[in-house]
């Protein structure tokens, strides 16, 4: 079976509606709607095995060629700075990576700037292209209680709606990017499964646009 | 002298296998037996993997660096090259910061570099002898090729800020259509030139089929001049002539072209390359001309190399069961 395409998808809703693409552009396999604790399933047929992981694992899963190919949000290849393809922008789970803060703030040069975030690394990259010295906290979750505890001025994190921010009195500053899930391969895996990549990235991008 | 096979680990037969073959096409073992000056490092810390250095303080009080390379220590430990080629291999231990775990890790590296009148046939013996490698080291190999001349030549007729050029090279290093289409449209690039770009990132693959395709977008263009167009032709010429060797050596099989390797373009120019083994996640080799990185130690002559990453290549079960002999 050396020829299958090992696809690692992210659980929960984005992954359902990943998979649905990948069921729409003729890579089914039935047995991953089974209710059960498999982790691993296979359509030898469509030469494709998926495996669900952490949507934050995708990207290393691929990268270190555990998976040929997975589908990752653009905020996490952002963060980690994974040395694999971005082949396809799905145009699915969108939102945006945004710098968000209380209504009407105003931002007072004489001192650091307090950034609350998970996104380290693109608030620092985000934060030195424009030479603002930042205190860089960084938080798991909840991100949006920090501005309100006084724990940070800003925070940069993923807005899909806004209305979290709106209920708490905050507002977007500034938009750092458009956020969707893509699809991603192994550079390695890529050179020896061109052909079966390139097929499920062709038929994927059929099934978008369609 | 009689030495039992099982003292060897698969990675010291493939070592010294690597070692002979070099050897063999008359390259001499260069050894880095003293330390360099940290700041031969820090001023080409572009050059370098990874920025981060291990320094320490020699007796006599100099900053010095723990070898995070060795191609920066061969140029410049051989100033008066004249009208030859040096052709020079190594084999050592470096000292970098690891991508994956942010953490120093110890690195074994072979590799072998050449300095000088570096002709056609100079660059066409290292990418042989680049396949050949990967074939001592691998039963499947692939061997991607660019020339970063092509890149070069198009940022310049685009006239695009740095950053564009930043955001545009790493769309096309992660094969990136639709992020390379954002940028292009941001920075206002007219659609003949975000086509030629869009192809460096959609044209990959065997030599026969990307070359008629090369040829056909750049030399048959009409928003280029004759200069642009001669200096595109010389460029795809270059690819050509590769070609041309590996099929002579009936390698050509395992060659690739593809404008997703990309080096450096402050240190790196024309032809540049990286190894790839089937199971192994990572690019094996890497390499490519390096001329400007030449320049900017003030050397006149020219330079090509690669550097084979020994850490990255798994358990080498091609090695298993080795017979090794000692030859005289």
């Amino acid at each position: 079976m050396a020829d299958m395409i090992n696809v690692a998808l992210p659980k929960g809703r984005l992954g359902d509606t990943v998979y649905e693409l990948f069921e729409r552009a003729g890579f089914e396999c039935p047995s991953i709607r089974e209710k059960n604790r498999k982790l691993v399933f296979e359509n030898p047929e469509a030469g494709v095995r998926y495996f669900w992981v952490k949507p934050s694992d995708v990207a290393i899963y691929v990268e270190r060629g555990a998976a040929d190919i997975g589908v990752a949000g653009k905020d996490i290849l952002m963060e980690a700075k994974t040395d694999v393809y971005e082949l396809l922008d799905l145009n699915v789970g969108k939102c945006r990576m945004a710098v968000a803060g209380p209504k009407g703030f105003c931002y007072d040069r004489d001192n650091e700037l307090r950034v609350a975030t998970k996104f380290v690394n693109v608030a620092r990259e985000f934060y030195a292209s424009s030479g603002t010295d930042i205190d860089i906290i960084h938080l798991n979750g909840s991100i949006e209680l920090a501005p309100i505890l006084g724990l940070s001025d800003v925070i940069v994190d993923l807005v899909e709606t806004g209305t979290t921010l709106k209920e708490n009195n905050l507002e977007i500053i500034e938009v750092i990017a458009q956020i969707s899930a893509r699809l991603i391969s192994n550079k390695s895996s890529f050179k020896f499964k061109t052909k079966q990549i390139e097929t499920i990235t062709r038929r994927l991008e059929e099934v978008i646009e369609g | 002298m009689i030495i039992n096979k099982d003292i060897f680990s698969n990675k010291e037969k493939a070592m010294f296998a690597l070692r002979q073959l070099y050897a063999s096409h008359g390259f001499s073992m260069y050894r880095m037996s003293k330390f360099e000056e940290f700041e031969l490092y820090a001023a080409n810390r572009d050059f370098l993997d990874s920025g981060q250095i291990i320094t320490f303080t020699d007796t006599d009080g100099m900053l010095m660096a723990l070898k995070p390379d060795v191609t920066l220590s061969i140029v410049k430990n051989n100033r008066h090259i004249g009208n030859r080629i040096i052709k020079l291999y190594y084999n050592e231990n470096i000292y970098r910061v690891s991508p994956k775990t942010h953490y120093f890790k110890e690195i074994i590296q072979v590799g072998l570099e050449c300095l000088g009148k570096v002709d056609d046939a100079c660059i066409s013996e290292v990418l042989l002898l680049a396949a050949e490698s990967l074939n001592v080291l691998s039963d499947e190999a692939k061997l991607d090729v660019s020339n970063l001349d092509i890149l070069t030549q198009l940022f310049e007729s685009c006239g695009f800020a740095k950053e564009t050029e930043e955001q545009i090279t790493a769309c096309i290093s992660s094969k990136n259509a639709h992020s390379l289409e954002r940028v292009c449209r941001s920075a206002d690039l007219g659609p003949a030139k975000a086509e030629l770009l869009k192809l460096l990132v959609n044209t990959y693959g065997s030599p026969d089929e990307v070359i008629p395709k090369l040829e056909d977008a750049f030399l048959n263009n009409s928003i280029f001049s004759y200069d642009e167009k001669d200096a595109y032709a010389e460029s795809i010429g270059a690819l050509k002539k590769i070609v041309a060797a590996f099929k002579e050596a009936g390698l050509e099989d395992m060659l690739n072209i593809d404008f997703s390797v990309v080096s450096d373009l402050k240190y790196y120019n024309g032809i540049i390359f990286k190894g790839f083994s089937a199971g192994v996640p990572d690019g094996i080799l890497s390499g490519g001309q390096y001329d400007k990185l030449m320049k900017s130690m003030k050397r006149t002559s020219r330079a090509i190399g690669f550097a084979v990453y020994m850490d990255n290549l798994g358990k080498l079960s091609k090695f298993d069961g080795e017979e090794v002999e000692i030859d005289g």
